[in-house]
């Protein structure tokens, strides 16, 4: 355990996420995998935050209470990640339901009506 | 002294690894599966893996959030839009980019996995003996983990102040986007 197996396990749960949410026709499906993309960064952020010196820090900029700050804006992202991908799956949802009330469809491919 | 209690020891190591491999199977299993609604529920797995992941990095504060409003209220949403839609049972299919798709992914993961383990990261366990940051500096850094939240709280209401205020504003606008999205007609 280190900061390159946190890596590791965030890349991967990234890219599953991303080859789900590429090649998925149910929206719902893709909703899920882009949570997964989302939580992948918050792993990264967490990670960096607790194992990587922040530059400003090993520049010796500022006081000392400022490197305890500074330490934990990987923590505080991930805090503002969470809450945008909250509002993100209530708005999404909210359009494959109304999707699926118009159209009968809750697949992507079959939501093609904008397309030229 | 650093985050004592989640110490690289041989337990540890076994605990982040059952965590690991369980979650990216859970998340495996989201992306495979046909039936939609037990994908739902490998989603949660996954979830709940990513929380015992934050508490390894001493992340608590985090990892509670997580569980409350990823394992509470975004997957009982996604569970309720998959019982709700469920009249069609049509599964959840690939479209057909699946494998050049799934080529790209391989060929990024094996990119990053090498850019990771060959990066000279600037570690805060090493970076006092290394000379990159005084000692005061370094045991500083580490103290911070014994208790994240106050810090958090520091900075939420000073730092970042406008992005947490912006934020409530999105929520709410994302609270009257979805009530106008559903309304009756």
């Amino acid at each position: 355990m280190g900061l390159e197996s946190f890596l590791l396990v965030g890349a991967i749960i990234f890219f599953i996420g991303l080859f789900g949410a590429l090649t998925k026709r149910n929206a719902i499906v893709v909703l899920m995998c882009i949570e997964l993309m989302f939580n992948a960064v918050n792993i990264t952020a967490v990670a960096m935050s607790r194992y990587i010196v922040p530059r400003a820090v090993a520049e010796g900029a500022g006081p000392l209470d400022e490197a305890a700050r500074l330490v934990l804006t990987g923590q505080v992202f991930s805090i503002f990640i969470i809450t945008i991908a909250a509002a993100e799956v209530a708005l999404g949802l909210a359009i494959v339901i109304s999707l699926f009330r118009n159209r009968e469809t809750v697949f992507v491919s079959d939501a093609n009506e904008m397309k030229h | 002294m650093l985050g004592e209690g989640t110490e690289s020891t041989l337990i540890v190591d076994i605990v982040f690894w059952a965590i690991a491999v369980s979650s990216i199977v859970a998340a495996l299993a989201v992306v495979v599966l046909k039936d939609v609604f037990r994908a739902a529920l490998f989603l949660v797995v996954a979830l709940l893996g990513v929380a015992g992941m934050f508490i390894l990095m001493r992340a608590e504060f985090l990892a509670v959030v997580q569980i409350l409003i990823y394992i509470g209220a975004i997957s009982v949403l996604i569970i309720f839009a998959v019982v709700t839609t469920r009249d069609i049972e049509q599964g959840s299919p690939f479209n057909a980019l699946r494998t050049p798709v799934l080529v790209v992914v391989g060929l990024l993961v094996a990119g990053v996995a090498f850019v990771v383990y060959n990066t000279d990261w600037n570690l805060i366990d090493t970076a006092a003996a290394t000379g990159v940051v005084t000692t005061a500096a370094a045991e500083e850094m580490a103290a911070v983990f014994e208790n994240t939240v106050p810090t958090i709280a520091e900075l939420l209401i000073t730092d970042y102040v406008l992005a947490f205020e912006v934020a409530s504003v999105v929520l709410l606008a994302a609270v009257i986007g979805a009530l106008a999205l559903l309304r009756k007609r």
